[in-house]
């Protein structure tokens, strides 16, 4: 009965949300061509030669710069920006008197939006292999569900880490620069610029234990087929949830008793 | 134009702008954190393309640094103004409230494009600066009156073309609304002025050369500072500079005719 009524709640919000998105088309298309710095990366390394020093090949290498810009694509969150925005302009006040968590309708709408922005990705990707057509290849169908659920859990870390920022608006109103702080680190460290194999041993060293490198470089390594733990890198992504859900509920159960409505 | 009229005007702007700035302190030491974290994160990246290679397109380690001081010099610019300014025109336009800038006896370019400022963005420069000081010793670079002057040329024809982009991306929001996204596709564009041209495959230094001139923002200036450019390359640069300052004043003009208030 419970779960039938969650499930019917969530089904309705992503239809919603599917629709809402739908209408703009353009800015997702927009959105999805800003994700390409992989590519230019890319470039970099196979123009230059740099991939013989960490012994992967162009063709993998390739690979894993397409996966990580899919990855990337999938596992992009801004609810911080979308929950300032809202709370500011007092617009959490109705929200929080609903029977839901106001963070599922955020969840939904990040879901919407990937299937909004998949299409665009798949365009991005076929001009891609027009361009290296030796680095085509097809992933077996367990890998690629294994990288599809990998990818998902990505996702769910980073809505996690900014919904957890995103309550600080209930203290400070103006989160979004926290989270510009923590896109840095991301940034560098999660391997969409660089796969965390070519960083040097001091920063290897103790990269594991933080949760980027489980942020693109886990999931793009797994479905462009370089070496990975594949047992390793998903249990420590369900640990970094096991770690970050409590924490958010805490944080929000705090933020709300602090809560007092702007702007209505 | 009245000159004295507009100083008189962008001191007010400075004033009250830097006020409304000054109340979220915390945010500016955020802001700085970020910028020191987003230099170190580049230099990072530098050094692990470096690693095992003394050369990238042609360019030693303690030459590129030149192009990521130059690089945060005018990100620390875009900081400043060009990214409070004028993301603003799309809240204009979207709000109908462009008519209150219009009516004003006052250009609308000057307003919309200096209206704000934010303070955080003078550390990025500073940090820029002692990074260009510090690059400037260890490439024992001599300085005399010519260099100096011609540096001084070239990183302000750059501005000017960093202002121009912003300025065209932004003013197509009157016709498009919604331009956010487009102004994040010209965001993760430029990241590519952090390194130099001469990395990059020989088509994307066309794009990034012809088509949105990058490659002339960081890269000309840095060459000056390494003797390296050509006279041509400079009096290019100024072309092209002025070329995209008049066309986006013209631009702006021509998109006026379009605007057709919003909501009112």
């Amino acid at each position: 009965m419970l779960s039938n009524l969650i499930n019917r709640k969530i089904f309705t919000l992503l239809k919603v949300q599917y629709s809402n998105m739908l209408e703009y088309r353009v800015e997702i298309a927009l959105w999805a061509i800003s994700g390409i710095i992989p590519f230019f990366m890319l470039n970099i390394w196979t123009n230059n030669n740099l991939n013989e020093s960490i012994n992967i090949s162009d063709v993998l290498l390739s690979r894993y710069f397409l996966c990580a810009f899919f990855v990337r694509q999938f596992s992009v969150v801004w609810v911080v920006f979308s929950f300032e925005e809202d709370s500011l302009m007092g617009k959490v006040s109705p929200y929080l008197i609903q029977p839901l968590n106001p963070f599922f309708r955020y969840f939904a709408q990040h879901l919407a939006e990937q299937i909004t922005r998949f299409p665009f990705a798949l365009i991005i990707a076929f001009f891609f292999f027009i361009f290296n057509p030796e680095s085509l290849w097809i992933p077996n169908l367990g890998i690629l569900l294994l990288s599809i659920l990998s990818t998902f859990l990505s996702f769910l870390i980073q809505f996690l880490i900014q919904s957890i920022v995103a309550c600080l608006c209930f203290w400070t109103e103006k989160a979004s620069s926290i989270e510009r702080l923590l896109f840095i680190p991301t940034l560098f460290l999660s391997g969409l610029l660089a796969p965390v194999v070519s960083f040097p041993a001091y920063v290897k060293s103790w990269i594991y234990l933080t949760p980027f490198p489980y942020l693109i470089d886990f999931p793009a390594n797994l479905l462009s087929g370089n070496e990975t733990n594949i047992s390793g890198g998903l249990s420590m992504q369900i640990l970094w949830i096991l770690l970050l859900l409590p924490l958010f509920k805490k944080i929000w159960s705090e933020g709300t008793k602090k809560y007092t409505a702007m702007g209505s | 134009m009245n000159l004295r009229k507009y100083l008189k005007v962008y001191k007010k702007f400075l004033h009250t702008s830097l006020a409304s700035e000054l109340e979220y302190k915390t945010n500016i030491l955020v802001d700085l954190i970020t910028a020191i974290l987003s230099l170190i994160g580049s230099v990072f990246l530098l050094s692990i393309f470096f690693q095992n290679n003394g050369y990238i397109g042609g360019w030693k380690f303690e030459q590129a640094l030149i192009i990521q001081a130059i690089y945060t010099i005018l990100n620390g610019i875009t900081n400043t103004w060009f990214n409070p300014n004028l993301t603003e025109i799309v809240k204009h336009i979207r709000e109908g409230t462009l008519d209150f800038v219009l009516l004003k006896p006052i250009d609308s370019q000057f307003f919309i494009s200096l209206k704000k400022i934010n303070p955080s963005g003078f550390l990025e420069i500073m940090l820029g600066f002692f990074l260009l000081l510090f690059c400037i010793r260890i490439n024992q670079i001599n300085l005399s009156i010519s260099f100096l002057s011609l540096s001084l040329i070239t990183i302000s024809c750059s501005i000017c073309i960093l202002y121009s982009l912003w300025f065209f991306i932004s003013t197509t929001t009157i016709w498009f609304v919604k331009t956010w996204n487009a102004i994040e596709v010209l965001r993760s564009f430029l990241y590519i002025g952090r390194f130099p041209l001469n990395s990059f495959s020989f088509s994307l230094r066309v794009f990034f050369s012809i088509i949105i001139p990058i490659a002339f923002i960081t890269t000309i200036p840095s060459e000056v500072f390494l003797g390296l450019s050509q006279l041509w390359k400079i009096l290019l640069e100024v072309i092209v500079a002025s070329v995209f300052l008049m066309t986006s004043r013209k631009f702006w003009l021509f998109a006026l005719k379009f605007y057709s208030s919003a909501s009112s």
